[in-house]
């Protein structure tokens, strides 16, 4: 932490903060609609609350269509939001471009999935890193400034000797090597966070590790906060301080990553972590065929009522099909939570027929 | 699982392009599938797992040139042949009616602009040309059935699938002729966990009940480990390891096998630091020379450099059920 010029700053204070984060995309009117009153949209993100730290890595895991990249982009401020805040160490920010855009760009930077796709063809890495330097104002006064600016940003990514990749085209380098520069590129601007959108889930089994890695250790000497949003909830558990799980456009578990992997709450995860590949259970793709959620996500144009994973969940209860769940602790670990009504103890209790919380819940029912 | 061979492949070389241009995809490659296994096929992009598929069917689009080996396909009932030997009457009987492929982004594989039903109906219309339309129909709508779609959605276009659904139907129509051998490049990658899971799990069930023999092609060394009988690891065009799936895993004699199975974090267990594999995959234009992974292996010493390891069977007690190529594991018994 001393090679940072921001090392000053405590560990664990907030940098950027989501509160209640909601994005809807318009769909396309057809002429049948002209008259209806409400308009149809993809609920992509609703109701997100999450909390950049400085010093620690936050994963944000799901399936595809889940909103995750969505709530990456509203947090760089690519999209603006339908609701909810954004708060950089507590002040409310919403920039649309021009300078104000570039003031939070070089405090907030991006990095993105598909490093074949994110640096130009046409220009070398110097051209990149360079007009990364200059836009953020970290160039310094001469050429020698610059030389020193961009030998230390390659060098921070393990490029190293510098003089052997400066020169070069994205073309002469491989997928990781392609990433670094992405994130060199996106140190040049010597941001406080670090948004990364799926940033080694185009890269070779090999090398995904050594990039991960690369990113733990600049979190560490520079103190960044970082975003990683993967659909690999093992590779969450590795390299995240704090894991949190998306379905379908809503957040429904968290925690520390390591209670969120070892002891899933919410279904969905537990259906996640069941999915993913575990070479200790060789030969038994055929015995676990029960029922636990298989499917699909639903429509996010007109999503379930109630739990948006209850049409496929295999606990579900009525209430699911009808209240939205809400926050509940787990309290096996401090700060673990799931939105599901097991966690409820009157939900569940109302489950056994003929109960006093049944009656009760009924009642409730018929009163409003 | 007889131990009967249904494919052999011996000493396989492709190359894309001509002399001292070409650039050697596939070299040497010496491999056996059995009746009913899967075989899973591991490497990093560009280690030559899809060339090597493309080859044995004779897919290879032209840069792509197979200037050495055999493919001994064995039918069920008849003498075994070459495939390589294969002419185009020959091989256009061989192809899909007894090795299908699965190719890698089902998404791009069907026709946006046909019904599924066409598309299904086109293959038993060319390869079974004396079959009725209604019969044709009923095996279409019994193929759907059988990898998990509703026949009522025959007649949706490939736009109105889901992934998961596009990838089944692709399964489907590689299976329609209910073939010896299928080849899968893959097919997963596109799809999540949870729908990854449920498409392998039918295709372990489907496999049992028809019999067929599956090469799995992936990058994905944990999955295949759950899931095939035996791996084949490559790296830069050839086969470095062969063994059982539980063998490889519990105790992998490559060092390049035990970097890929140390590059995937793990969800149970203690969390430990992990390292990956350093450096990067090599140029098939310039190979270093002797074992083409020495510049990245932490265990290369002298001969590495200079000698190109034979893929054999080790001294090790299994060692007759596996093989490898590595100077730290001098080989008992050459690969021929």
């Amino acid at each position: 932490m001393t090679l940072s010029p921001d090392a000053k700053a405590p560990a664990g204070e907030v940098v950027l903060e989501a509160i209640g984060l909601t994005k809807h995309f318009p769909v396309r009117r057809k002429l049948r609609d002209l008259f209806k009153r409400e308009h149809d949209a993809v609920h992509a993100v609703d109701d997100v609350n999450l909390t950049l730290r400085r010093g620690r890595v936050v994963a944000l895991v799901g399936e595809s269509g889940s909103g995750k990249s969505t709530v990456a982009r509203l947090l760089a401020q690519l999209y603006p939001r339908t609701a909810g805040d954004i708060q950089l160490h507590g002040e409310s920010t919403r920039v649309k471009g021009g300078r104000p855009f570039r003031a939070y760009a070089r405090r907030v930077q991006m990095i993105f999935q598909d490093p074949f796709a994110s640096l130009n063809p046409v220009h070398t890495i110097r051209y990149h890193l360079t007009r990364s330097l200059k836009i953020h104002g970290n160039a310094g006064t001469s050429a020698d400034d610059l030389e020193r600016a961009l030998a230390d940003l390659l060098t921070r990514v393990s490029l190293t000797p510098p003089e052997r990749y400066l020169d070069k085209f994205p073309h002469e380098l491989s997928g990781g090597q392609r990433q670094r520069v992405a994130i060199a590129r996106a140190l040049g601007a010597n941001p406080e966070a670090l948004l990364a959108d799926e940033p080694v889930s185009m890269l070779d089994v090999s090398i995904r590790l050594g990039v991960l890695n690369l990113l733990r250790d600049l979190k560490e000497r520079l103190n960044l906060a970082i975003l990683y949003i993967t659909h690999d909830i093992a590779s969450a558990r590795y390299f995240a301080d704090e894991t949190l799980v998306m379905y379908a456009g809503r957040m429904v578990e968290g925690g520390d990553s390591e209670s969120v992997t070892q002891a899933p709450a919410h279904p969905y995860t537990r259906l996640l972590i069941d999915s993913a590949p575990d070479p200790d259970r060789i030969h038994n793709m055929l015995e676990d065929t029960g029922d636990r959620g298989n499917g699909e996500p639903p429509s996010l144009i007109r999503p379930p009522a109630g739990c948006r994973f209850h049409p496929r969940c295999p606990m579900a209860m009525p209430r699911c099909t009808t209240d939205l769940p809400v926050r509940l602790e787990i309290g096996d670990a401090p700060g673990h939570w799931a939105a599901c009504w097991l966690y409820d103890e009157g939900t569940v209790a109302a489950q056994q027929p003929g109960s006093a919380a049944a009656a009760d819940l009924v009642n409730a029912e018929g009163t409003r | 699982m007889s131990g009967e061979p249904v494919l052999e492949i011996k000493n396989l070389n492709v190359d894309y392009g001509l002399g001292d241009q070409a650039v050697r995809a596939v070299r040497d490659v010496n491999l056996t599938l059995h009746r009913g296994e899967v075989l899973g096929l591991a490497g990093e992009s560009g280690s030559g797992k899809s060339t090597l598929a493309y080859g044995l069917t004779r897919l290879l689009a032209p840069p792509g040139v197979i200037t050495g080996g055999e493919v001994i396909y064995h039918p069920e009932n008849a003498e075994p042949y070459d495939v390589l030997g294969l002419d185009d009457r020959g091989l256009r009987k061989f192809r899909w009616a007894e090795t299908a492929i699965v190719f890698q982004g089902a998404m791009n594989s069907l026709n946006p602009v046909h019904k599924i039903s066409t598309q299904l109906n086109d293959v038993l219309e060319a390869h079974e040309p004396k079959m009725s339309a209604h019969s044709r129909t009923a095996r279409a709508r019994e193929m759907l059935k059988l990898v998990g779609i509703s026949p009522d959605r025959m007649d949706a276009y490939p736009h109105q699938l889901s992934g998961g659904m596009r990838q089944r139907v692709m399964i489907g129509m590689a299976l329609i002729l209910q073939p010896q051998v299928v080849i899968m490049d893959e097919p997963t990658t596109a799809l999540d966990v949870v729908m990854q899971r449920q498409i392998l799990g039918q295709l372990i069930e489907l496999r049992e009940r028809l019999g067929f023999s599956v090469i799995f092609i992936t990058h994905d060394l944990s999955l295949l480990v759950e899931f095939s009988n035996r791996i084949a690891i490559m790296y830069g065009g050839r086969i470095v390891e062969e063994a059982q799936a539980t063998a490889l895993y519990r105790d992998s004699l490559h060092p390049y096998s035990a970097g890929l199975l140390g590059s995937f974090p793990a969800l149970r267990g203690a969390r430990r630091e992990l390292t990956g594999i350093p450096g990067s995959p090599p140029d098939l234009k310039g190979m270093p020379t002797g074992c083409s992974f020495h510049p990245r292996c932490p265990k290369a010493f002298d001969p590495c450099a200079g000698n190109i390891p034979v893929l054999g069977n080790p001294d090790t007690p299994d060692g007759s059920a596996r093989t490898v190529a590595c100077w730290l594991h001098p080989v008992k018994q050459p690969v021929a």
